[in-house]
């Protein structure tokens, strides 16, 4: 797969067909992703539609002025994001083979810059989980590994684009459910600033820190997806108006004289000392790069774990009471009262994590509870935020930290012991808290499996992060 | 032992808007079920809310004219639950920073239009979408759910527990849909659902300040409805009491066909709502100056303009209430007032004969077939004498059936005065001549016989001869 | 800080999930082991910090009312998995769920042929 802006330029200019690279993906796909070794990426793609799609292109080309930036580029997309032509069932069976009557506003951006979407890729179950063990329809498989999970939730689209079935592809971040993959699968993933991106159309889990982000090959492949699909939507009070970003004309400015905090309490026992000495090794380069190096310190991290698994829950419980089986999605067949169709629908519907996910989110929001637990937990967030600012406000442009503790872990490690799940993503939630953007790309490998390194920066500065994280994937390939 | 009722009452109203509370569909009433439905109604996976900009307007201005303060940032809130017709799980609501608090509205106690006024403290108003509508009996087994209904814009108000009798909790409704009404925030119409009402009651013994248990009574779907079921109720209450029982708190229904409130399976604890502030919208903030320019905007309401009907039209306070009914009624009255120069001619015309009317065909003055410049004539024309008073009344019903204007109907008709008196001569000497006793009993003294004669006089002139000349001449002629 | 069995039903219930009994023994097991992380939680220093509650830095951006709706591509009546003649339809939701009984009840209140009835008379329920 060649990057993303030179097959857009090529297709337009009529070098290459779009049908012949959607084809290449398409095959990829069928020869990667089926069959009993594969990997299980993909829930649904339409190779008929997708080559449709192609062939309409090229019968435009030239037709309409100004190149669209992602022209043919085949892209997949994490199944919580609503389509119309493919079904949506976020990894569970209460949306099994549901159509979406509407699109969300991220998908009508990328087909309005030219991309192809050739299908949805798999999550777990309502985008609850850091394996993609808890999809309904079969865990995905590492590229790397195929007796190892690719992370979550995003684990579809990262093993996807890993695979070199797409080239770039969208995910979803709650609490770094597309860094955390991008980091086991190899793989370069975006979280954006909370409100960059429209929500509108991607299935909620935790309102408050939910964002669709991008994966790509390279930094550069990830940012051309982002910059397309940002921007205000009317239709999502949570969006900022501000008009999509340009992270990628000064993507090659490098690092000289940015100033890359790195935070002590991102370095502690529980990180696989081998990352650690492959981020030790990152930010030499970005020291000969001409970076000023800076320790800094986050102090409230340690709390952002239980902080998370206060917040994302609670608004999880409520964002999951419209699945009841009474307008759409899963009904259980035999109710035979009102009640019945709730408790029985809900009941089939729903995976174990995501039972266990609304249990605790229904707690933690109970009479007598909400002061102790969510009430809390919003201001310890309060407290996390208020860190990265003053690291902001003190000059510092980026920080860098190992994106996971450890490399992927093999199927059924995690299955009895969800807190253990949990700690995976102990240097990812904090950006979400924050609301503020970071980028993880590969710096390495820990025994033949990826490692990866993330760059954070501040709301709405998508641009520095991008760039150093650039100037960073340049000088590992030195 | 005596016990006293104390009543406090939440009041769904629906704000007159285009469209829903969080999305684009039209709030209109009466469409086909799930018509007007999208995505964010629907309460499908991944749509979002977005404020109706003319929902807080209306609220506001609802806020204002009960004389709440109303507060520049308030904070939507989930409202978690199951119900079928409540597709998110949830309701959008505001629940501890709502919209306004602290208001009051004065309410006359027991019709006594000039005595002193009780006022009703109102607790607070906040913002909240409706939820769809379920219908129990259209199909056998199953409840049938249109979501037509589901985020139409509403504010509920909440009163204090102020309200001290049935009759008066039914005067403050009456009072409370007048003044909605005349600030156009709502239909208040409790037939089509826009206006709906839920009591909240308890008794103790007359003179404690100390609160009883309370029940909640919902179901009530007329005012009329809301005074039988809190009569029922508080003497059930009363009943219990006074054998000795205890008050169970829980939730009837009141059923207007048998007349009694019944209770829904009591449950053990109140329902946990698990509320926290709505993650995707942010705070709603609306500025010291826009609330101050709504506050200018608002029209007079009707207390202070059954004030000013006293004072500026010299009207009895009674006319004043009934012309004040509405701010249509009102601005009839005063274009008839302005327009015929005699506002207690204009109030009389209005209130015995074009609400008569109005009440007899079931309609509003606003589909009134006559202009109030054409009643305005009419009056002029009693006035000046070109059409007698009783024939006067004739000539309206002809207004209202033609739409013509009064003098084109005399004219036409023929029902000018006759103020001839040749003419008038004529028929008093045919009269007197026709009637030789009676003019003999008239001038032997029964001077009441005159009506008689007039009767006859105006029997023969077809009710055109004027009354005054009539009379005039016919005392001549009679002589005596 | 235990979370008892007892309370794993009551949140069961509410949130309308009916578990197996060996859930409900998991699920108390787990959701205390993961509570018992959040502990630490207490300890801190949360004095003056306003909660995040949206984490927009903007106020609520607000909608001119005009009819205009996000279309729909399918009908509702494709989506819903009950449907007769223009409603999604549901089991009759009735005050007093009448199969659920031991013994011989009376009739405490008819449902109104049209709207409410309060939240918890849906009927069904974990027990």
């Amino acid at each position: 797969m060649r990057p993303v802006r030179e097959i857009a330029r090529d297709v337009a200019a009529g070098r290459v067909s779009a049908l012949d690279v959607v084809r290449s993906s398409l095959d990829a796909i069928e020869r990667e992703d089926r069959g009993p070794d594969g990997l299980n990426a993909f829930l649904a793609f339409d190779r008929t539609r997708a080559e449709a799609s192609a062939a309409e292109i090229d019968r435009g080309r030239g037709k309409e002025g100004g190149a669209k930036p992602l022209l043919g580029v085949p892209v997949a997309v994490k199944d919580n994001l609503c389509t119309l032509d493919l079904p949506t069932t976020c990894g569970s069976r209460m949306l099994e083979g549901f159509r979406s009557p509407y699109e969300a506003t991220a998908i009508r951006k990328l087909r309005e810059a030219g991309a192809i979407i050739v299908g949805k890729t798999n999550l777990d179950e309502f985008a609850m989980g850091s394996s993609t063990e808890n999809s309904a329809f079969g865990p995905t498989r590492n590229p790397h590994d195929r007796g190892r999970v690719p992370g979550g939730s995003s684990g579809g689209s990262a093993a996807a684009v890993a695979a070199g079935m797409v080239p770039a592809a969208l995910g979803s971040e709650t609490g770094g459910s597309i860094r955390q993959p991008a980091a086991f699968c190899g793989v370069v993933g975006i979280k954006p600033t909370y409100g960059r991106v429209s929500r509108y159309g991607l299935v909620a889990f935790a309102s408050s820190l939910d964002q669709i982000g991008t994966f790509g090959r390279t930094v550069e492949d990830a940012a051309l997806l982002l910059e397309a699909i940002s921007g205000h939507d009317p239709f999502d009070s949570t969006s900022a108006d501000r008009p999509a970003p340009d992270l990628t004309s000064g993507i090659d400015a490098g690092v000289a004289a940015l100033v890359v905090g790195v935070p002590k309490e991102y370095f502690p026992d529980e990180l696989d000392p081998r990352i650690a000495a492959l981020c030790r090794e990152s930010i030499e380069r970005l020291r000969a790069a001409g970076a000023e190096i800076r320790e800094i310190s986050l102090p409230h991290t340690r709390y952002a774990i239980p902080a998370y698994y206060l917040l994302a829950p609670a608004e999880a419980s409520s964002n999951l009471a419209r699945f009841d089986g009474v307008h759409y999605g899963l009904r259980a067949p035999d109710a035979r009262s009102t009640g019945d169709v709730y408790d029985e629908s809900r009941s089939i519907g729903f995976g174990p994590e995501v039972k266990r996910r609304i249990m605790l989110g229904t707690y933690a929001l109970a009479a007598g509870h909400y002061d102790q637990y969510y009430g809390r937990a919003q201001r310890v967030r309060g407290l996390i935020a208020r860190d990265f600012r003053r690291v902001f406000d003190d000059g510092v442009h980026v920080i860098f930290t190992p994106t996971t503790p450890s490399v992927a872990c093999r199927f059924g490690e995690w299955v009895d012991d969800p807190y253990q799940m949990y700690l995976a993503d102990i240097f990812t939630v904090t950006a979400n808290l924050a609301a503020i953007p970071g980028i993880s790309l590969p710096i390495g490998t820990v025994e033949g499996l990826p490692a990866g390194g993330q760059f954070l920066a501040d709301r709405w500065d998508e641009a520095t992060m991008v760039r150093a994280a650039a100037a960073l994937e340049r000088a590992l390939k030195e | 032992m005596r016990y006293e009722p104390v009543i406090g009452l939440e009041i769904h109203v629906q704000l007159k808007t285009a469209t829903k509370m969080f999305c684009g569909n039209s709030a209109e009433f009466g469409a086909e079920p799930n018509t007007h439905v999208c995505p964010v109604c629907l309460g499908l996976p991944g749509a979002l809310p977005v404020v109706n900009r003319r929902a807080i307007e209306l609220g506001v201005r609802a806020a204002l004219g009960l004389h709440c303060t109303v507060h520049e940032t308030s904070v939507f809130a989930r409202k978690n639950y199951f119900y079928p017709d409540l597709p998110k799980g949830y309701q959008i609501t505001q629940y501890d920073r709502p919209l306004a608090t602290d208001g009051w509205l004065d309410v006359p106690v027991d019709g006594e239009a000039d005595g002193e006024p009780a006022r009703v403290r109102i607790r607070r108003i906040h913002l909240e979408e409706d939820a769809g509508k379920s219908l129990h009996d259209r199909f056998p087994g199953e409840t049938a759910v249109d979501l037509n209904r589901a985020g139409v814009p509403l504010i509920e108000i909440v009163t204090e527990p102020d309200l001290a009798t049935p009759a008066h909790a039914r005067a403050f409704l009456t009072r409370l849909k007048q003044v909605l009404e005349y600030l156009e925030v709502s239909d208040c119409d409790m037939e089509k659902g826009s206006l709906r009402v839920d009591a909240n009651v308890s008794v103790r013994p007359a003179g404690s300040d100390r609160l009883g248990t309370k029940t909640e009574v919902k179901n009530m779907n007329s005012f009329a409805n809301v005074e039988r079921a809190l009569n029922f109720e508080i003497e059930r209450q009363s009943k219990v009491l006074a054998a000795g029982g205890v008050i169970e708190s829980q939730t009837l229904l009141w059923d207007a066909a048998r007349g009694e409130a019944r209770p829904m399976r009591s449950k053990e604890e109140s329902h946990d709502y698990r509320y926290f502030p709505e993650p995707d919208l942010p705070p709603l903030v609306i500025g010291r100056a826009e609330i101050e320019a709504i506050g200018e905007a608002l029209p007079e309401l009707p207390d202070a303009k059954e004030r000013r009907f006293r004072e500026q039209y010299g009207l009895p306070a009674y006319d004043a209430g009934v012309l004040t009914a509405t701010r249509e009624v009102a601005d009839y009255f005063e274009a008839v007032a302005a327009a015929a120069g005699d506002p207690k001619a204009a109030s009389n015309w209005i209130m015995t004969e074009v609400l008569a009317w109005l009440n007899q065909q079931q309609c509003a003055i606003t589909d009134f077939p006559v202009p109030p410049e054409h009643i305005a004539q009419l009056i002029g024309l009693v006035a000046d004498g070109t059409v007698s008073s009783s024939l006067g009344r004739q000539v309206f019903a002809r207004m209202v059936e033609t739409g013509k204007p009064p003098a084109t109907i005399v004219e036409e008709e023929g029902l000018a005065q006759v103020r001839d008196t040749g003419q008038l001569e004529v028929w008093v000497d045919e009269v007197i001549a026709a009637h030789p006793a009676e003019a003999e009993r008239f001038r032997g003294g029964e001077q009441k016989l005159i009506g008689f004669f007039m009767g006859q006089v105006m029997r023969k002139s077809g009710g055109k001869a004027d009354p005054r000349q009539a009379t005039e001449i016919l005392r001549r002629k009679l002589g005596g | 800080m235990a979370v008892t069995r007892e309370e794993v039903l009551q949140v069961a219930a509410l949130a309308r999930l009916r578990l197996e009994e060996d859930e409900v023994e998991r699920f108390t097991a787990q959701l205390n082991d993961i509570l018992s992380h959040m502990e630490e939680l207490e300890a801190v220093d949360v004095e003056g910090v306003e909660a995040i509650g949206a984490v927009a830095e903007w106020n609520a951006p607000l909608r001119e009312d005009d009819v205009a709706p996000d279309s729909l591509r399918v009908p509702p009546s494709e989506l819903a998995p009950s449907w007769r003649e223009g409603f999604f339809t549901v089991p009759r939701v009735a005050a007093l769920d009448v199969s659920e009984l031991d013994e011989p009840f009376e009739d405490k209140a008819t449902v109104p042929s049209e709207g409410r009835v309060e939240p918890e008379d849906l009927g069904g329920g974990a027990k």
